[in-house]
């Protein structure tokens, strides 16, 4: 049997995965359409999504330092190991400084993030609008510097499966059929 | 004895009368509108929000010894409305939030004065906002001083009642129905 990640770890990859392709599709959209309720609501829950992610993701980060990942096949280059490992880690801080620079730039822009509506997280910074208009710049330079690694590691993961034919992408596939 | 007594006590009024009558004198008539401001707070999606009204003008009057007989007329003109967000601020002048075309001005006009003691009042009069008129009361603090007196509290309104926010915006889950217009006036005391 070939080493896997462990299920919590697999669990945490997808939930995630899928959670930033929704709020990252949101947040795309969500920008263009003009001042409504539905805007207003779009931002709510995409500012929720986001302290979720956050959340999730310091989680996933603990479990990741304490269950170490699977060795990578003795196949590949040691050049690529270190370029598979850094990539990694380039995506952890992406996953980390995305949610905190969109909870900074709505402190500037004087926008309180009150998770579900319910539990206010402290404003880091004082309304500022100029600093505001910056972290947005930075939010939306994050995200898409986090779409191209995406793209990388999706790339990287299908060549594992297709080309190098390991297990890179199996072990990291939920197993819905246990026999 | 009683005579002593009643001479003191006079003597102690009158004292206390002449050190206090510069500062009883004061009537206060004129807003400092540099110094003063006035603000609203909302409710949206559970998140606190504070907006400004960048110009207001006021015809008041208080007198201390007499603060039952105090009266105010208060105008905003919205088109000086700062709700946080440039968008914010060019969405509230439209139909369905002030009109600010057809009704430039909110005014409250005070009818009556209540002395609730530890210098606090019940203001009540009328609140006009987009051709609504609504009869409302809430308290005011007021802080003496010279030259200058404090005027502090809060107005509570419900938007619905005025129409503020129609159409799409007319439901109360995202932008909620309570809101508070939040005033902290400094007063100069009346031209002579």
């Amino acid at each position: 049997m070939t080493p896997r990640y462990t299920s919590t770890a697999i669990a945490l990859h997808w939930l995630i995965a899928l959670g930033i392709l929704a709020s990252f599709s949101l947040g795309l959209y969500m920008t263009d359409l003009s001042l409504s309720p539905t805007k207003l609501k779009l931002y709510s829950w995409h500012k929720w999504a986001g302290v979720t992610l956050f959340a999730l993701i310091v989680f996933r980060l603990g479990w990741r330092l304490t269950h170490p990942a699977p060795a990578l096949p003795d196949t590949m280059p040691p050049a690529l190991r270190l370029a598979a490992s850094a990539a990694h880690w380039v995506l952890y801080a992406l996953m980390l400084a995305i949610p905190l620079s969109g909870w900074l730039m709505s402190s500037a822009k004087g926008f309180q993030t009150v998770w579900f509506g319910v539990l206010p997280l402290p404003d880091l910074l004082a309304k500022d609008a100029a600093l505001g208009d910056t972290l947005k710049d930075v939010h939306e330079a994050l995200n898409f510097t986090l779409l191209a690694m995406v793209g990388l590691h999706v790339a990287a993961a299908l060549k594992h499966h297709f080309i190098d034919r390991d297990t890179v992408l199996t072990r990291m596939l939920p197993r819905f059929r246990q026999s | 004895m009683t005579h002593t007594a009643l001479t003191r006590s006079t003597l102690a009024a009158a004292l206390a009368l002449g050190l206090a009558g510069p500062a009883q004198a004061i009537e206060y008539g004129t807003l400092d509108t540099t110094a003063s401001k006035v603000g609203f707070r909302y409710t949206q999606m559970g998140v606190t929000l504070d907006g400004q009204f960048k110009q207001f003008s006021a015809q008041l009057r208080f007198d201390p010894a007499r603060p039952e007989a105090a009266s105010t007329t208060f105008e905003v003109p919205l088109a000086g409305i700062d709700t946080g967000s440039p968008e914010g601020d060019d969405e509230v002048k439209a139909k369905t939030w002030f009109d600010t075309a057809n009704h430039p001005v909110a005014r409250f006009v005070s009818s009556a004065v209540k002395p609730l003691g530890n210098n606090r009042f019940e203001v009540t009069g009328e609140l006009s906002i987009k051709g609504k008129t609504r009869p409302v009361s809430f308290p005011v603090t007021y802080t003496p001083g010279a030259p200058t007196a404090t005027f502090e509290g809060a107005l509570p309104l419900r938007r619905g009642d005025f129409a503020i926010g129609e159409g799409d915006w007319a439901s109360f889950d995202i932008v909620a129905n309570n809101v508070d217009v939040v005033f902290h006036l400094i007063a100069k005391p009346l031209a002579q």
